[in-house]
C-alpha cells in the first residue's frame, strides 16, 4: 500500500483516502494536431518497473490534485509535489538518483 | 411552516463498546475564497470572534467554530437558529471580496461517537492515525469513514463529532454502529 503525504494540506495517508489520476506531465494535443500527436496523447503510456509519475488527487481530504514519484515494484513513494509543476523537479530527480541509479523516465533521468 | 428536522430524527444506539448518536441540528456555513488573503480572515474574524486557524486545525470562539477544509474552503458552524443572520454578516462583511457563502446546515447529517473506545470505533473506519498524541481535540480531519467522505473531530477527550453528506447519514449511522458493536473492543489503543 502507497503512504502519500499531500503537498497542499500536509494530511500523510494510506492511498484509500487518494484516488489516483494517471500519469503525470502529460503534454496536451488538441484540435489542429497532427493525428500521430492526438493518438500518442490519448493512449500511450508510460509502463515502467521501477521510477514511475502520477497525477493524484486527495479525494477525502482537501480535494486537491498534486503530483507523486513512486516505484512500481517496491511502492516506495520518493515525493509528492505541487500541480502546478511542468516537469518532475530537479531535487526530488537528484533524490532518486540515489536511491536508483541510473533511472530514467520518458526525458527525464 | 415545516419544522427543519435532522436526518435520522436523532437516531441513538448504546448496546456496543462506544455510543454513537445523530448529533443535535447545528448551523453550517461552507466558505469557499482565499482563506489566506485579509479580507477574508478579517471578515471571518469580525463576524465569528474566531481567528482563520491552520491546516487541519479548528478554532472556536463563543458559539462560532471555523474549521479549515482546504486552502480555500473553510466551515463555519454556529447554532442553527442564528445560520441565517451569519451568513448574511459573512457576505456583507466580505464585501467585495471573491467568496461564495453558502448555508449547508441541511445539506450535512452529524454524529457523535462517545466513550472511553472511541478512538478504537473511529480507527477501525479511517485511515488516520487516530493514536493518542496523535489526534487531539482542536484538529480537524476531513478522510474517509469506510466507503463516503467526512469530517472528523473531537469536541474533547473521548468523544468524536463526524459530518458527511445528509444523504449518507444512514449508512453512516450504521456503519459507525457495527464497528461499535458489544466485544469488538480491540485494544490497539491500551
Ligand atoms: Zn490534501
Amino acid at each position: 500500500m502507497l503512504i502519500l503525504t499531500c503537498p497542499v494540506c500536509g494530511v500523510t495517508a494510506e492511498e484509500t483516502e487518494f484516488h489516483a489520476g494517471g500519469e503525470a506531465h502529460l503534454k496536451r494535443f488538441g484540435p489542429g494536431s497532427s493525428e500521430q500527436d492526438f493518438e500518442e496523447y490519448l493512449f500511450m503510456r508510460e509502463n515502467p518497473r521501477g521510477v514511475h509519475f502520477e497525477r493524484w488527487r486527495h479525494v477525502y481530504g482537501c480535494g486537491k490534485w498534486f503530483h507523486a514519484a513512486r516505484c512500481t515494484t517496491t511502492l516506495e513513494v520518493f515525493g509528492t509535489y505541487p500541480a502546478q509543476t511542468l516537469e518532475p523537479p530537479a531535487d526530488l530527480c537528484k533524490s532518486i538518483s540515489k536511491k536508483r541509479p541510473g533511472w530514467s523516465w520518458r526525458e527525464f533521468s | 411552516m415545516s419544522e427543519p428536522i435532522t436526518a435520522l430524527g436523532g437516531a441513538v444506539s448504546q448496546n456496543g463498546i462506544a455510543k454513537v448518536a445523530e448529533a443535535a441540528r447545528e448551523g453550517m456555513i461552507t466558505l469557499r475564497g482565499d482563506v489566506t488573503s485579509a479580507a477574508v480572515k478579517k471578515a471571518l474574524k469580525s463576524v465569528t470572534g474566531a481567528a482563520m486557524p491552520g491546516a487541519g486545525q479548528m478554532a472556536t470562539s463563543g458559539s462560532y467554530t471555523l474549521c479549515w477544509m482546504s486552502p480555500d474552503e473553510v466551515l463555519v458552524l454556529c447554532p442553527a437558529d442564528t445560520v441565517g443572520d451569519t451568513l448574511t454578516a459573512l457576505q456583507n462583511a466580505a464585501g467585495t471580496a471573491h467568496v461564495l457563502v453558502v448555508n449547508v446546515t441541511d445539506a450535512r447529517a452529524s454524529f457523535t461517537v462517545a466513550g472511553p473506545l472511541a478512538r478504537e470505533v473511529m480507527a477501525k473506519l479511517c485511515p488516520v492515525d487516530l493514536a493518542p498524541g496523535a489526534f487531539e481535540p482542536g484538529m480537524f480531519r476531513r478522510t474517509r469513514l469506510a466507503q463516503v467522505a467526512a469530517a472528523v473531530w473531537m469536541p474533547e477527550a473521548e468523544r468524536f463529532r463526524i459530518v458527511c453528506f445528509r444523504s449518507q447519514a444512514r449508512y453512516v449511522f450504521d456503519v459507525l454502529c457495527v464497528a461499535a458493536q458489544e466485544g469488538s473492543a480491540v485494544g490497539a489503543f491500551n
